[in-house]
C-alpha cells in the first residue's frame, strides 16, 4: 500500500498549502481576488478521491479556515461540508464528464460556497460588500483547471492503477 | 480516471449513509456560529484551535520577517551611517520638544493638583509587530505577534507613532486580532481639539477615509481641526490624535453635516504598532511584568 500512503502525503500537503495560500498576504488592489484555495482542493478530492476525504475533514479544514481568518466559528465550515458534501454525493456523475462541464460544476460549487458565506455574515448584521464577494467565484473559475491538471498528474505519477 | 471500487454511495465510516452525516455535521456548525455569535463562550476553544493552526500563521510570516531580518544584516555601511545622522538630528529636535513638554507636564499636574482633579499617570506602552498574514479582506483586520501571554486583552487599544490604529477585538494564546480604526463596524468617541468639541468618529471600510456623521449643520467644526480621542468610553486613552478633517460639507435641507475625516495614523503601511496599557488598567493590575515603560 505504499502508493496510497503516498496519496495520503499528497492529500494533507495540498490541504495545508491552501491553508497557507488562504492567509498569504496580497496587496490590498487584489486582495479581493484571492480564490478559495481550501474550497477548490477539498473539491478536488472530493470528485476525485472521495474515498479519502470525508465530511469530517472538510469540518476541520472550515473551523481551521474560521480561526485564521477571525471568521465566526463554522461559517467556512459549513459552507465546506456543504460543498464537499455535494461533490463527494455526485462525484461519480460529475467527474466523467469533459472538462469544461467539470469546471462549470466547480463554479457552482463556488457560488454556492460563496453565498453561504455571504448569507451567514447577513444574518451576523456584518458589513461586507456585495458586489466585490462573487470575485473570488471568478479567480476561482481561473485557477480551477490548473489545480485539476496538477493534483491529477502528481497523485497519477504517485498511482500505479490509473 | 478510475471508478472507486466497492463501496459506491455509501462511502465508508460505519454505518451511517453520507446525507445523515451531512446533516449532523451542518447542525453542529450552526450552533457552533450561534454560541460564537453571543460572544465569549466559545474562547477557551478558539484559543485551542488557534495554538493548532499557529505554525501555518509562523510559516506564512516567516519568509517576511526573514527576509526583514535579511535586509537588515545586509544593508551597507554608508546607509547605516546615513540613517544614523538623521535619527541623531531627529532625536535633538524631538529632545528639544520634550523638554517643554516636561515642563508643561509640571504646569498641568500642578493646576491639577489646584483644581483637586486626580493627576495624569504616563500610560504604558510596548511596541509589536503585526503578523504577515491577511485575514477577511471585506474588514479592515489585522493579526499581532502578542497574545495572552504578554498580557494583552480585549479592547487594549493600539497606536503608532502618529496617532490611534484601532483596538483589540479578538486574543489568542500567542497572537491577538485587532481591528483598525477605519473598519466600517468601529466608532471611537474624539474630541475637536480646537474647541473641546465631541463627537463619534466611525470607519468607512477605506484605511484613508474616516467619517463623523453625528455633527449638526450648525456644529463648529472646519477643514483642518485636528481630533484626538477623548477618552470616554473607557477604551482608549485620552489625548492621542486619531485624524485630521478633510471636509465639511453643510447641506441647508438636512440636519446632519457630512464630515470626512482622514486618519492620523498610517494604517496602510504600518508593521510595527504599540500597545497601550492606560494608567486605569495599572491599577486594575491587568499588565504583565514584560511591560516596558513609556518614555
Amino acid at each position: 500500500m505504499r502508493d496510497s500512503r503516498r496519496t495520503r502525503h499528497l492529500l494533507v500537503i495540498s490541504l495545508v498549502s491552501a491553508l497557507a495560500l488562504a492567509i498569504v498576504p496580497l496587496p490590498d488592489a487584489v486582495a479581493p481576488y484571492r480564490p478559495d484555495w481550501v474550497a477548490l482542493v477539498l473539491i478536488f478530492w472530493g470528485l476525485m478521491a472521495p474515498e479519502r476525504i470525508g465530511l469530517l475533514t472538510a469540518f476541520a479544514m472550515g473551523l481551521a479556515l474560521d480561526t485564521l481568518n477571525g471568521a465566526l466559528l463554522g461559517q467556512h465550515a459549513l459552507a465546506m461540508v456543504t460543498v464537499v458534501y455535494l461533490s463527494v454525493r455526485f462525484h461519480l456523475r460529475i467527474r466523467v464528464f469533459p472538462i469544461w462541464q467539470l469546471s462549470v460544476c466547480v463554479v457552482f460549487l463556488l457560488c454556492l460556497y460563496e453565498f453561504i458565506l455571504f448569507w451567514i455574515d447577513g444574518v451576523a448584521g456584518r458589513t461586507v460588500p456585495t458586489i466585490e464577494r462573487w470575485a473570488p467565484v471568478v479567480s476561482g473559475a481561473l485557477v480551477w483547471p490548473f489545480i485539476l491538471v496538477y493534483l491529477a498528474s502528481v497523485r497519477r505519477d504517485t498511482q500505479t492503477r490509473v | 480516471m478510475n471508478a472507486v471500487g466497492g463501496n459506491g454511495g455509501n462511502l465508508g465510516r460505519g454505518n451511517v449513509p453520507l446525507g445523515l452525516r451531512f446533516l449532523l455535521i451542518a447542525i453542529v456548525s450552526g450552533s457552533l456560529m450561534l454560541l460564537d455569535h453571543r460572544e465569549e463562550h466559545l474562547s477557551r476553544i478558539r484559543q485551542a484551535f488557534s495554538v493548532i493552526v499557529y505554525p501555518i500563521q509562523a510559516a506564512v510570516d516567516l519568509p517576511f520577517s526573514g527576509w526583514r531580518l535579511a535586509s537588515r544584516a545586509l544593508t551597507d555601511q554608508s546607509a547605516l551611517l546615513e540613517e544614523n545622522e538623521r535619527l541623531k538630528s531627529d532625536r535633538l529636535r524631538v529632545d528639544v520638544r520634550l523638554q517643554r513638554l516636561a515642563a508643561l507636564e509640571a504646569e498641568n499636574d500642578r493646576l491639577r493638583a489646584m483644581l483637586d482633579s486626580s493627576a495624569r499617570v504616563n500610560d504604558r506602552v510596548l511596541g509589536v509587530q503585526i503578523l504577515a498574514v491577511d485575514l477577511d479582506p471585506y474588514r479592515q483586520r489585522f493579526t499581532i505577534d502578542r497574545g495572552l501571554n504578554d498580557g494583552v486583552y480585549v479592547g487594549q487599544a493600539l497606536l503608532d507613532a502618529n496617532g490611534v490604529v484601532g483596538q483589540i477585538v479578538r486574543v489568542e494564546l500567542f497572537t491577538s486580532e485587532a481591528v483598525l480604526i477605519s473598519d466600517a463596524d468601529h466608532a471611537i468617541p474624539v474630541s475637536v481639539n480646537r474647541n473641546g468639541l465631541r463627537t463619534i468618529v466611525v470607519g468607512t471600510g477605506d484605511s484613508t477615509r474616516l467619517r463623523l456623521p453625528y455633527l449638526t449643520n450648525s456644529a463648529d467644526i472646519e477643514k483642518g481641526d485636528l481630533l484626538v480621542s477623548s477618552g470616554l468610553g473607557g477604551v482608549f486613552p485620552s489625548g492621542y490624535p486619531v485624524g485630521r478633517v478633510l471636509e465639511v460639507l453643510r447641506r441647508p435641507g438636512q440636519a446632519f453635516a457630512e464630515v470626512i475625516a482622514e486618519p492620523a495614523a498610517q494604517l496602510d503601511r504600518d508593521r510595527e504598532v504599540l500597545l497601550v496599557w492606560t494608567a486605569e488598567d495599572e491599577v486594575e493590575g491587568r499588565t504583565s511584568a514584560s511591560v516596558a515603560e513609556a518614555p
